[in-house]
């Protein structure tokens, strides 16, 4: 079992925790989560495991004092996997604590941060790491050591990022699914500082009229590896070797809101990872309200996807549409789903991702979530994920 | 022509002032006295529990927290904190209503950290899977509707105008609501909601009206009933405060992640 987070970190911020202050509101929540997960083709290495159970615990504790101008959050992250190893593990994604003014706010300890609009894929949110072995989705996020100032003006929030210590992503080991069968070989860096090399980012976010608008800009540690194939003498695949170079990015996300129409759009310029690249992501969502007399609403997604890396396994989304379908029924269960395929437009391979959600009684959620890999040219990491379709069912308690 | 002028002398003789009210300005001037009355209260904080009732009576509850900010010459901007059921505690709503454009919504998701605006032509989805629709919840600017006064009346031993509105924004789920509206405080009793095929589909009474600031009349009970399912929705106001010291900066999507 893997402790993942700056713990230390943790430990000495701990000593910052106003003692005397009385508290005015605090808390604990979370939920206790198990997941089965079925995998109806054989795995390409007879190491990697078939049916796999798993399961989580997410406590969460929650602290403020001086009406919410003071505050502390923790969120904890524990799972055992029946298959994978690598994902037997804990993390910390979040411990910090956040001090607000009327112009500015300070966030300093283990954080996560989001940035960016679109639906299919986050281009522009950098500042944590993907979690892959949580879910191959890269929406799970490690939590990232922190120190953020924010400044809120007419003009808009700046917000300035220090980010010491760097988090490796989370890879599924060689008996796990969802990944290439084969070792992950230590990290490379370009840094000599490696993991404690300190990155840093700018942002300026505004919301004005139909428009929400954000600009960034990050230096430091890539949070995607360059993923390197290390043979033996015969040429044969040996190990995945992630190497994480210094790199600089911009981004740009927008939002348009007219009506039930949204446009977006996020770009990204990144320089030190090989040559330059450009990629993109844009497109619409579309909501259909109160379908058929009832209460659903439709929503229909497009977006476009382009990535001037040309390397199907490292950038898989080069020339890509993705088509989704939203369905959300505002009952009292809450049943929400989510389909949709991201195909290539050159070689025709496809991704499909399903992924519904119901409330069962007061406490309980139940989730079904299929992805499916067709079509993967040799080379491509859908080629390499062929026989890792799976169906998951997860339970969950929330308390 | 002499029989056409004598009819109308007494027109253009009168005073404007005097002159007869049409349903439609009287309905208006119902509103906007409504309207004038319920100004000025600067901010307001509640916590809310929905009690939301099947056709079997089985009853499912919902607890969330809000707060509100008056906006001189433009509408009210709200930000709603779910804390029941479990499963979506710690999701927040931020709405700026407009009195005439669309108004901006954004939804804090918290398990990953994101804030996402959304379309706010959902007006008649259910909030929270409640009988009470978005357009409901949504702050009444007098400007939203057309007005039409029907008639004078007496509920539950009160007088009370009874109004006619028609909303004048797009996306309604209604053609038209009825409004019982007590003659003596200006405060809403009673309406009824008619769908988009004019039939009637809900029914929203207020009870246990209590007093703030020596002037602002809150409801502390609505009941929600839909004819046509035959569900309902009991929303309880608990805690609310005035004028507790919110701002504009409360309001903003910075406070919207932090929301807890």
């Amino acid at each position: 079992m893997v402790v993942r987070g700056g713990l230390v970190l943790a430990a000495a911020l701990l000593g910052l925790v106003p003692g005397t202050a009385p508290a005015q509101r605090s808390e604990w929540s979370g939920e206790v989560a198990l997941e089965a997960r079925r995998f109806p083709q054989p795995p390409l290495n007879p190491l990697q495991h078939g049916d796999n159970l798993s399961a989580a615990v997410r406590p969460q504790y929650y602290r403020e004092w001086d009406g919410g101008r003071r505050s502390f959050r923790l969120e904890l992250l524990g799972r055992v996997d029946q298959g994978d190893d690598e994902r037997t593990h804990a993390d910390v994604r979040e411990l910090s604590w956040t001090w607000v003014s009327r112009d500015w706010e300070v966030t300093a300890g283990i954080g996560r941060v989001f940035w960016g609009v679109t639906e299919s894929l986050h281009l522009v949110d950098i500042v944590n790491q993907t979690d892959l072995v949580e879910n191959p989705d890269g929406e799970d996020k490690l939590g990232q050591p922190l120190l953020r100032l924010a400044l809120i003006r007419d003009w808009g929030t700046l917000e300035a990022f220090v980010l010491p210590g760097f988090r490796e992503r989370s890879f599924p080991g060689p008996e796990g699914r969802l990944w290439p069968a084969l070792p992950l070989a230590p990290a490379v860096y370009e840094s000599p500082r490696r993991r404690s090399h300190v990155d840093g980012a700018l942002r300026w976010s505004h919301s004005t009229g139909i428009w929400d608008l954000g600009l960034s800009v990050f230096r430091g540690t890539s949070r995607e590896p360059r993923l390197v194939i290390a043979t033996d003498p015969f040429g044969r695949p040996r190990a995945i070797v992630p190497v994480y170079d210094i790199i600089d990015q911009a981004g740009v996300d927008v939002q348009a809101t007219l009506e039930d129409w949204l446009w977006k759009l996020e770009w990204i310029r990144r320089r030190g990872q090989g040559p330059d690249f450009t990629a993109l992501a844009a497109g619409f969502e579309y909501t259909f309200y109160g379908v058929l007399e009832t209460a659903a609403d439709v929503g229909l997604v497009a977006e476009y996807l382009y990535d001037s890396r040309d390397d199907a396994f490292q950038a898989p989304f080069q020339d890509d549409v993705f088509v989704g379908l939203r369905l959300t029924l505002n009952d009292v269960q809450s049943t929400e789903l989510l389909a949709g395929v991201i195909a290539d437009r050159r070689s025709g391979e496809r991704f499909y991702s399903v992924e519904a959600s119901r409330r069962v009684g007061e406490s309980w959620t139940v989730s079904l979530e299929g992805r499916w890999f067709s079509g993967g040219e040799p080379g491509s990491l859908l080629h390499a994920l062929r026989n890792d379709d799976y169906l998951q069912l997860e339970l969950a308690w929330h308390f | 022509m002499p029989r056409l002028a004598w009819l109308l002398i007494p027109i253009l003789l009168l005073p404007s002032p005097s002159r007869a009210e049409t349903p439609e300005e009287k309905g208006l001037a119902i509103a906007v006295e409504a309207d004038r009355r319920d100004s000025g209260w600067g901010d307001m904080q509640a916590e809310l529990e929905m009690i939301l009732r099947n056709r079997n009576g089985d009853e499912s509850r919902r607890q969330l927290r809000s707060r509100s900010l008056e906006v001189k010459g433009d509408g009210d901007k709200t930000l709603i904190i779910f804390d029941a059921p479990p499963d979506v505690k710690g999701t927040a709503f931020l709405s700026h209503t407009h009195a005439t454009r669309p108004d901006d919504q954004w939804l804090y998701l918290p398990a990953l950290k994101r804030v996402k605006r959304i379309s706010s032509a959902n007006k008649s989805g259910p909030f929270m899977g409640s009988e009470f629709a978005y357009e409901d919840i949504a702050s009444q600017e007098v400007e939203k509707y057309r007005y039409k006064y029907l008639r004078d009346e007496v509920l539950d031993g009160r007088p009370v105008f009874v109004i006619e509105r028609y909303p004048r924004y797009r996306n309604s789920g209604y053609t038209r609501q009825v409004a019982w509206i007590d003659q003596e405080t200006y405060r809403p009793e009673k309406v009824e909601f008619y769908d988009r095929k004019n039939a009637l589909l809900k029914t929203l009474t207020y009870h246990d009206y209590r007093q703030y600031l020596g002037r602002y009349w809150r409801a502390h009970r609505m009941e929600m009933v839909n004819h046509q399912t035959g569900k309902s929705t009991t929303l309880l106001w608990k805690k609310i405060r005035f004028r507790t010291g919110l701002t504009d900066r409360d309001f903003d999507r910075n406070a919207l992640k932090r929301a807890r």
